[in-house]
Order: C-alpha cells, then structure tokens, then sequence
C-alpha cells in the first residue's frame, strides 16, 4: 500500500516544488520571450501527462492490489483504446512541436538590419571584433594568428584595417538593436552561452557559425562557455554589457582598431630601415 | 480458438540435440572460468559490470561531493573533475549497462525463454567474454597511465579530446580509452551474433516469434541495433586514433593551441558529432529496450495478469528501433550544423515519443483490473514507469529543438538522461535480479534487505535527479565543477547541490547493502524451488534449478502457446506453463 | 550519412520483410498448439551458420558503409586532393576475382563430391588472396614512393585506412580458409567440408564486392556519379 501512496506523493511533491521552489529560470533580456513560452507550453502539456500517468498507477495499485481470492481480468488487448491513446498522444506532440518549429524558424532567420559582431573563444577566454566605419568585417583565419595578431585578422583584407579589436575585455551592446553574433574558434570547441539571451550556439574551429538576438534591457551579463573545451572549461567566462546608444558611442570611441593595434610593430620596422645604412 | 487435438501434439517428436554429452564440461576451468555454457558466461559478464558499475558510483560521489561543496575536497582538481565525470559516463553506458543488459540478461535469459540448449556458437561467446574483460581491463589501466584517464567528456569530441588543454589528450589516456573502446565493440560483436542467431535459429518447436516472451523481444532488437550502431563508434574511434596517433587531419582542423600553430588542417569536428551520435543515440535505446522488454514480463507475471496489447508491444519495440536511426542530430541542434536540420530532426525526435507513449500506457493498462502481488520486482517495475515517464517527457522538451536551445549542455541535460537512463533501466536490472536471482542460484533474496534497497533507491534517486532539472533551468552548465555566484542565478544553488549531493551519497550507500544481499542470500536464502513466481515462461519450467548446462533434460520443451496466459478464464490455475499442452498432464517441473 | 542510411534501408526492408512473413500480425493468445496456427513459420532449415555469418557480413556492410558517409563529408571540404589510382589496383582486382572464382569451383566441387577438385580450389584461392594483399603492400609503397603519405592529404589518409581496413578483413578470412584446407585434407566429413568451404565461398564474394565498391569510391567514380545524378536532379 504505501507504494500507491508514495506514488501520490512523488506527483504532489514535484507538482509543489515546480510551483513554490525558487528555482526558476532567469529573467530574460533579449527578443526571445517565444523560446520561453513555448517551455511553458511544454510544462503543462508534459506535466499533466506525467501527472495523469502515475496517478493512474496509484490508483490501481491501490484498487486492484493481491487479496484472497482476486482474480485478474482476463483481456488481450483493446484496439479501439489503444487507437485513442495513440491519437491523443500525437495531439500532444503536434501541440508542443508546431509551435517549436515556428519559433525555430525565427530563430534561424537573420533580419537584415542586424548588424554583425564577432566573438573568437579561445582556450580559456572570450575576444571580440566589431566592423569599423566600413561596417564590413574582414577576413581572417587561426592560420594567420600570431602573438602580434592574436585574432588572425587578414593584414591584406582592406576592410579589416577599421575593424574595432577587444581583446580579451568586456564586449559593449547598444539596446535594442538586433545583433548577429559571429562566432569563431581559434583552436576547440566552444559555446558562447548567456543565460539571460536565451540564445547559444558552439562555435568550431575552421568555420564560423552564428545566432541573432535583439537586447532588450541594459545591464551587465555573464558569459559562459557551454561546451567542454578543455581544463578551463568551467572558468571560462566573460562580461557582455548592454548600453544605452550614447553609452555604447562613448565605449566604442575609446576602443582601438586592427591597424592601429598593429602599427607599433610596423613603427619597429621602420626604425630599422633607418638605422640599417 | 485454433487448438491442435492431443494426439495431433503426440505425433510430433520432441527436437534432439545429438551429444547431450558435449554439455558435461570436463574440468574445473571448463566449467567455471573457461565455460561455454551462456549462464556461466552471463555471470562473468554481469560480475565484471558491476564490479565496473562500483567504480563508476564511487566516481559519481567524488563529483558530487566537488559540485556540493566545491572548493572543499582540493584534491578534486579540475582535470580530476573532468577525469572523473568522463570516466564515470563512459563506463555507466558502455561497460555497465550495454554489458549488463546484453551480455549479462542476454546471456542467460535468451537461451531459457526460447527453449535453447545453449547459444548457437558457444565458443565465440567464450571469447566475447574474454574480449569484453580484457576491454575492461585497458580501461581500468588508463586510471595508473602517466597523466591519468582521458577528461575529454565521454563525448570525445575533437579536437578538445585530443589535445593537451584536456587531460590524458596528449598523454595515454585518450588512446587507451579508444583501444578500450574497439576492442569492447569486437568482444561485443561476438556476443550480439549469438544473441541473435539464436533468436533466429534456436527457437523450440512451437516457440512463434509471437510466442516469445517480450525479454527476448527488447534484448533481441537492442542486439540487432547495437550491430548495425556500434561500427559508428568504431569508425570514428579508428579515425581518432589516426589523428591523434599518425597525425591525420580526418576531424582536425588548422588551429592555434596555447600561441602555437598544430600541423592539422581542413578536418571537421562535425564530422565526428555525426558519427559519435549516429552511435549514440541508438546506444540509448540499445539500453533502454531491454528494460522496456524485462519491465513488461515483470509487471503481467506479478499482476498475474497477460500484458495488456502484446502485439503493439513488440511493434513498439521494432518500431523504436528503426526510428531510433534517424534521429541522432537531435543531440547537435547547437552544434553549428545546418540550422535546416533542426526541423527534420526535431519532427523525427517528437515522433518516437508516440511508440513509447504506447507501451508505457500498455504498462498501466495492465496493473488494470490485475491482481496484484507487490513484491519486490513488481515495486522497482512501478518505480521504473515514473522514473522513465518523468525522463522521457524531460526528452520532450529537448527534443523540441528551439526549446533545446537555452538548455542544452546545462544540468537539465544531466537530469534528463539520468532519469531516463541512470535510474529507470538500473531500477528494471534491479527489478530483474530480484526476479531472476531465485532461478539463478535456487533461492530467494533477502526480502527486508530489498525492500529497504528499494525504498531508498527509488526516493533516493528520484530526489537526486528531480531537482537538478532546476538547477538547468536555471541556466547552470554541465561539466563544471563548480559555477559559483554569477548574477544570473537569482535564488542560490548551492544549498540545493548540497542537497542533491547527500542524497546521492545515501542512495549509492544503499547499493551496498544490495551487494551485500547478493552475496549473503547465495546460502542463507530461502529456498526457492523451480517456479517461486509461478511464472509461464519455459526458464522457469526447468527440471533442474539452478538450470544445468543444457538448460533442459533429455527431452527440449514444446511450446503450446504463448508467454502470457495469466488468468485465463477456467484454467484450474491462475497461469498455465507455455510448454504445458493443456491436456490436465502438468508441464515438467511443475510436477 | 547519406550512404549508410540507404544501407539500413535495404537492410529494414529485409528485416520488415521476414518479420511479416514471421506473422508478427497475428494474435498469439487464440493459437493454441506445438507450432501455433502457421506451423510452416517454424525455425527455418538453414544451416545456422550460415545465417551466423549472414547477419556478421551485415555487420562488415555498415562498417564500410560508414567509411564511405565519413568519406563523402569529408570530401566536401576545400583542402581535399584526390590520389592518383595506381594501375597496379586493377591488376589486384582481377587476382581478388580469380580467388573468388576458385573458392566457387570448390564449392561445385564439394557439392559433388570431388574432393581433389575441392583441394585445389581451396588452395588457388589461398595463393591468388595472398597476391592480392601482395599487391595492396605493393600499392601503398608505390604511392607513399611517390610522396602521398598518409598524412599529406585527407584522401590519402582514407586510401590507406579503407584499404587497410578491408585488407586485415581478407586476413581474418584467410584464417578461416586455411582451417577448410587443412580440413579438406584432414578429418573434415563430406558435408563438414562443403559447408565450410560454402561459407569461405559466401565471405569472399563478399569482400570482393566490397572492394569493388571501395575501388569504385576511392577513385573517385563514385562521386562523380552522385554529381551527374545532382545534375540530373536539378
Ligand atoms: C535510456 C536512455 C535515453 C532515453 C530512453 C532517452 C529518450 C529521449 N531523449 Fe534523451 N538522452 C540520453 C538518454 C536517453 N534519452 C542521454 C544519455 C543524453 C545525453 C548525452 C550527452 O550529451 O551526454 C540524452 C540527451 C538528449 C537530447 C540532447 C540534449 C542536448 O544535449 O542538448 C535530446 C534532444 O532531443 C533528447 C531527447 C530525448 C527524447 C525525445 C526521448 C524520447 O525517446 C522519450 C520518449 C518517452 C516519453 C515521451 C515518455 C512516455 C510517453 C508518455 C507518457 C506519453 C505522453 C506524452 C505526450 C502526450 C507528449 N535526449
Ligand atoms: C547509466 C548511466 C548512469 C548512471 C547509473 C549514473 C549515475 C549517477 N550519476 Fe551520472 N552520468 C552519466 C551516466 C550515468 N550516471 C553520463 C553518461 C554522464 C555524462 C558524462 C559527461 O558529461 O561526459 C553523467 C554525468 C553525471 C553528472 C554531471 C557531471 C557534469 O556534467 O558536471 C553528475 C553530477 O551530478 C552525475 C551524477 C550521478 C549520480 C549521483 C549517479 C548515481 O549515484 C545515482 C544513484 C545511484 C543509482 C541509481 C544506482 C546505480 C548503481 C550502480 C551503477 C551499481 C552497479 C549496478 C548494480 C549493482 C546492478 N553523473
Ligand atoms: Cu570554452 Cu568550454
Ligand atoms: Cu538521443
């Protein structure tokens, strides 16, 4: 018997803790609202069913359990209650998956007044790269890194000269502007995650892969990385920062871009022409 | 009613297998150690996995006790964290439960449902034992090899897996665990021809496919899915191993680690995820199946009550199967493949859940107007359906692909698959000891000690993995060792990862008294007798228990009708034997 | 993946196949009775062995099918340069088919009875297989002569490992034919020797036809067929 009561609980219990824990996901900021309330969706649909399936149990345990003289019904099977079940489980998949893939759609979709920014992960730590004035990033590749060039930035690709460089720092937003992020791996995998978008994607070493978000808050956010990459894994963290416009402009002035990062060393060689005759 | 007259049954000879005398094994390291006999193999197979399983639980303490109180086990460095959970992944999927379930049930169940004398090539399986230890045994080196076992997640995925940022990647460990790794995919080849030749072939007189007992039904399509799916991982482990040790650049490409440029260039780590999970996913199943088929004849033998629907049961269960094929991307939606493949791969994934959905309702439909007797197995059988319909729904919301992307690779991941996969099949293993255990040695386990083994388990387990969905939900990744106090996590996690990490440590305690039952209940159970369950399937209608090598005496049963007549309405008992004819004679080993 | 999805493919149509003939529509709780109401579905009168290395060979199918899907993803990428074919692989394939042709002689043979037939055959195969694992040393010296070292370039690298993969199957079958021989001339029973020499006949066929799909694949027809077959679509 206590089985059947057991069986009660663990549904009261679960249903309780759903409901009054604080444990709960946290509060959004970026465009994404669907992803969450296609979750919600899935917790009623599932929930009920998970509740209705062992409460079920219970009560058959508890009704239908051995005494004296019991004897089982005797029946093979029911094609026309199988039939239903069957049904209304397909409507329940249909009503949690529809929904899915239409906000998956979005999801993958780019609008396109998102502007571009790029992420490089590398072993254990975030950089970023923004278009310059040009508003085109250029190309770049883990066979051109360098300790002068740690991005792999192309030095030949013109329009990579303006491209603003932060590395290993803090990345800016401006709100409300929907973003396309870029994302780059110079040597594993890596997961650019922030739990507050919604939004992640693992970025491979060799191509560039991307996701899109609209910021719909200011604040400060942490990054983390969501695919095993390596001892550091677990501190590989970072800051995303969601500033008003003229917060943004402000921050963006006083960054430097790829050429001027990369002049001192070209200053050196000059210095040497000089002084070789 | 299609009844065959007794005289028509008379008229057919009992099948004969020529040289009993080949069943007489000769000396003592032929009977006992060297044995062809599949029951003694089955408790080698199932004594190595769980002495590997024991490893394996002592590795998820260590973790669980750096994630509750991290910071305060220093020797729990974070390569040790990521050896451990790598460690502990690998072996509770591959060397504990595939082996278990295949090797182990398979081994012993197979022959004695369908009324073999044996399996079809005893020596090969001989030798899939022997293969299997020795992959074991290479395993277990790589905790002494210089620089420890790989911390490579038991995912390997390149190019991490193989380089030096990861433990063991550029030391033994990583090529150990692949060695490892093929050679368990060849002893288990060896194993799984047998399994399912002998499904094929073995077969008594009069054992249909549709008389066979659903055991046989999961652990013989898990077989089949295992064959076609384990050559993924030994493909991508070959082409691993070329990279790492040859230098190939089949999944490596041009990358800077720590400043330096690596020779690789132009490989795909997707390429591998493909693989791996082409793999994958199907092991998932191959693991899960089994205990659909066990859980099923649990529940009808202790409700003593037919299983509700048999036949869309095992179309279920093949359905499952090939389905199972077409859907390992689902475990990539944040990979950086094509996005496109999320619809595809979403769509398949949510449809498996119909086949499933069928057999868990085809599981309480036969509690349903049943009789039933709660005993030990019928508890953990019950266990099973919460534990498992908990995880599968959880497999709902990751299979929904853009619900899949804020969790995916955080703690909800974990929880889902320990439910599903961690608790729900091990609670069926422990459900099937108990069940078998009296057939296996002639007596019956300890009945305090299960109940107290149950009770704890199944609380104990549902309290360690219910609340660490929340801890995903909340946005905490997986494989870390510790996450600390971001500002996102808005109410603190810690006290309920300590939480969890007590009650992990209590469950795992409890295993302990069932080992101990194991042992102690070999000579001071109570006696058993041939048929304790009063079961209808042809292991329990042996003239001898423990069963001999053999299985049967002189004669091999005839199978009158199928597995599940409980209850049949004006049978003078409340089950009647499938080798029993019907004609008021009693079956062998009833008598 | 796409290969080796077509190969589960045909190999579900098989299994849907005799499941259905297995009567898996049938409601097993009305038939009472030794063989239950379809008694022809009983255990088939095929010998197990060769049902045995039936479901191996299946196995062996999806491996290579594999190497083909990894094959093809990897041949997407930009830095894949296909390898010359050495001329000497077309010698190895006529060898390769004059084994297989022996081994069938000898199962002829066997099936009448006319053991020295039988010997002979066994051993021609043995000699004409061991040529051929000759000739692949051969290939591969050749080409790693010529500079394309297995790590140079990922076709290579998939030259070497198909070849090689397909190569150690050969050996693990010259195994197995060197027991029949010794059978042939030792204790083996008529029918002990025609079935074994049957099954060594079923395996080499097998692997023949496997390196023919691995030729085919290697040399690059088998991408070009899937681009006219594009083109076609298109
Ligand atoms: C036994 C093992 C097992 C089983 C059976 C399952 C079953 C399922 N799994 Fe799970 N899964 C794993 C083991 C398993 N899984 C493992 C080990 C991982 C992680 C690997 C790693 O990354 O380390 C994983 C990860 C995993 C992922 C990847 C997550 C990620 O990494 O981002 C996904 C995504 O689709 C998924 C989905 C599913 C689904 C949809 C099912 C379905 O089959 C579930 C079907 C069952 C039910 C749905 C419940 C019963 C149905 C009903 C009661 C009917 C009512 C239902 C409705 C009305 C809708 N699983
Ligand atoms: C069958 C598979 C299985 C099982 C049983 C378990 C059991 C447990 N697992 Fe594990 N686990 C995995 C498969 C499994 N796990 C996998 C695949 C991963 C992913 C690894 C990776 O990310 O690479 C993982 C990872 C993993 C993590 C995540 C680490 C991280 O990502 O940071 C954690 C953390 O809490 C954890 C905890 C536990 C605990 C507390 C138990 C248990 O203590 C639960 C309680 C105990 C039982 C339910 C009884 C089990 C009994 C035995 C196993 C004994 C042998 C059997 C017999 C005697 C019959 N496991
Ligand atoms: Cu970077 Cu994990
Ligand atoms: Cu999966």
């Amino acid at each position: 018997m206590a089985i059947a009561l057991v069986l009660v609980l663990v549904v009261v219990g679960s249903v309780l803790f759903h409901a009054l824990s604080p444990w709960w996901w946290t509060p959004i900021a970026s465009n994404w609202g669907y992803i969450d309330s296609t979750l919600i969706i899935t917790f009623w649909i599932t929930g009920a069913v998970f509740a209705a399936v062992v409460l079920f149990m219970a009560y058959c345990v508890w009704r239908f359990r051995h005494k004296e003289g019991n004897v089982a019904h005797y029946e093979p099977e029911n094609k026309r209650l199988e039939w239903w079940l069957t049904i209304l489980t397909g409507l329940g998949v249909t009503a949690m998956l529809v929904p899915g893939l239409f906000v998956w759609s979005q999801f993958v979709t780019v609008p396109a007044d998102a502007t571009e920014v790029e992420v490089i992960a590398q072993q254990w730590q975030w950089s970023y790269r923004l278009p310059g004035a040009d508003g085109k990033l250029g190309t770049s590749g883990s066979h051109l890194v360098s300790p002068e060039n740690p991005l792999g930035v192309n030095p030949d690709d013109p329009n990579g000269q303006d491209d603003v460089v932060v590395e290993a720092a803090d990345l800016h937003l401006p709100m409300d502007k929907p973003v396309k992020m870029l994302l780059r791996s110079i040597d594993v995998l890596h997961d650019f995650y922030v739990p507050e978008f919604r939004a992640k994607m693992d970025m491979i070493p060799g191509s560039v892969t991307y996701f899109w978000f609209t910021p719909t808050r200011t604040g400060t956010f942490e990054v983390l990385c969501a695919e095993l990459c390596g001892t550091g894994h677990g501190f590989m963290r970072g800051i995303v920062m969601i500033d008003t416009a003229e917060d943004y402009a402000t921050w963006l002035g006083e960054q430097s871009t790829f050429a001027q990062l990369s002049t001192p060393e070209q200053v050196g060689a000059a210095e040497q022409t000089v002084v070789r005759p | 009613m299609v009844d065959v007259t007794p005289g028509a049954v008379d008229v057919i000879p009992p099948a004969e297998v020529p040289e009993v005398e080949l069943y007489h094994p000769h000396s003592w390291w032929t009977k006992y150690v060297f044995s062809q006999d599949a029951k003694v193999i089955a408790i080698q197979y199932s004594g190595t996995a769980i002495a590997i399983g024991m490893v394996a639980l002592v590795l998820s303490w260590l973790m669980r006790l750096q994630l509750g109180f991290p910071g305060t086990f220093d020797f729990i460095t974070p390569e040790a964290y990521y050896q451990f959970i790598t460690m502990h992944g690998m072996i509770m999927v591959i060397y504990l439960l595939t082996a278990l379930f295949l090797g182990g049930f398979g081994n012993y169940l197979i022959p004695l449902m369908v009324g073999a004398r044996d399996m079809v090539f005893p020596y090969v399986n001989m030798l899939s034992y022997w293969i299997y230890l020795l992959a074991v045994l290479v395993l277990v080196a790589s905790f002494f090899a210089p620089g420890g076992p790989t911390g490579a997640g038991w995912t390997l995925y390149p190019p991490q897996a193989i380089l030096g940022g990861t433990p063991g990647g550029q030391q033994a460990g990583i090529i150990l665990m692949l060695v490892s790794l093929i050679l368990f995919i060849i002893g288990f080849t060896m194993g799984g021809l047998n399994y399912v030749v002998t499904v094929l072939q073995g077969r008594a007189r009069g054992m249909t496919l549709m008389r066979m007992p659903l055991t046989v039904w999961g652990i013989f399509t898990a077989t089949v899915m295992a064959l076609l799916a384990f050559p993924a991982l030994f493909v991508a482990s070959v082409m691993m191993l070329f990279d790492r040790v040859l230098g190939t650049s089949f999944f490596m490409p041009a990358l800077v680690e720590m400043g330096e440029q690596l020779s690789y260039g132009g490989g795909s780590p997707i390429l591998f995820q493909h693989l791996f999970w082409f793999f994958g996913h199907p092991e998932v199943y191959i693991v899960a199946l089994p205990a659909f088929g066990i859980v099923s004849d649990l529940i009808s033998t202790h409700a003593r009550k037919n299983i509700f629907g048999y036949r869309m049961m095992v179309w279920a269960i093949v359905g499952i199967g090939a389905l199972s094929f077409i859907v390992w991307a689902h475990h990539m939606y944040v990979s950086g493949m094509h996005p496109y493949f999320g619809f595809f791969f979403a769509t398949t994934t949510l449809i498996i859940a119909v086949p499933t959905a069928i057999k868990v309702y085809n599981w309480v439909l036969t509690l349903w107007r049943g009789d039933i007797h709660l005993t030990i197995p019928m508890l953990f059988a019950l266990a099973f359906i919460v534990t498992f319909v908990n995880g599968g729904l959880t497999g709902l919301f990751l299979g929904n692909v853009v619900v899949d992307v804020p969790l995916s690779d955080t703690m909800f991941v974990v929880a889902h698959f320990h439910m599903v996969m961690g608790v729900a099949p091990i609670l069926v293993i422990f459900g099937a000891i108990y069940h078998w255990y009296p057939k296996i040695t002639g007596r019956m386990l300890n009945e305090a000690l299960g109940q107290f083994h149950f009770w704890v388990t199944f609380v104990g387990a549902y309290a360690i993995f219910f609340p660490m969905h929340y801890v995903g939900l909340v946005g905490v990744p997986r494989r870390y060792p510790e996450i600390g106090e971001p500002a996102f996590i808005t109410a603190p996690v810690e006290n309920l990862n300590a939480f969890i990490t007590v009650a992990a440590l209590v469950v795992g305690f409890a295993q302990l008294v069932f080992l101990f039952n194991l042992i102690w209940s070999i000579w001071n159970g109570r006696e058993a007798g041939g048929n304790p369950w009063r079961a209808t399937t042809l292991e329990w209608q042996t003239s001898e228990t423990p069963p001999p090598h053999g299985n049967f005496g002189k004669e091999l049963p005839i199978v009158y009708r199928w597995a599940y007549d409980y209850s049949v309405p004006g049978a003078k008992e409340d089950f009647i034997a499938q080798n029993d004819p019907g004609t008021g004679r009693p079956a062998t080993g009833l008598a | 993946m796409s290969v080796i999805l077509v190969f589960l493919l045909v190999i579900a149509g098989i299994a849907g196949w005799w499941l259905l003939n297995q009567g898996v529509m049938s409601k097993p709780w009305l038939e009472h009775g030794p063989a239950g109401a379809l008694p022809e579905i009983d255990v088939t009168g095929m010998p197990t062995a060769k049902i045995g290395l039936g479901v191996f060979l299946a196995v062996v199918g999806c491996l290579f099918a594999l190497f083909a899907s990894a094959y093809f993803m990897r041949m997407e990428l930009s830095d894949w340069q296909p390898l010359p074919i050495p001329r000497l692989l077309w010698l190895n394939t006529g060898v390769l088919v004059l084994s297989s042709v022996a081994l069938q002689c000898a199962v002829v043979a066997a099936r009448r009875g006319q053991i020295d037939m039988v010997r002979l055959g066994l051993v021609t195969s043995g000699f004409t297989t061991l040529a051929f694992l000759a000739g692949q040393l051969a290939a591969w010296r050749e080409l790693s002569a010529s500079g394309y070292l297995l790590v140079s370039n990922p076709a290579n690298s998939f030259f070497y490992m198909i070849t090689g993969m397909h190569g150690l199957h050969i050996v693990g079958g010259l195994v197995a034919l060197a027991r029949t021989t010794a059978g042939a001339w030792g204790k083996y029973s008529p029918d002990r020797l025609r079935l074994s020499v049957e099954l060594c006949a079923m395996y080499w066929h097998f692997l023949l036809f496997v390196w023919l799909a691995v030729f085919v694949l290697l040399a690059g027809w088998a991408a070009d067929f899937i681009d006219i077959c594009r083109q076609l679509l298109t």
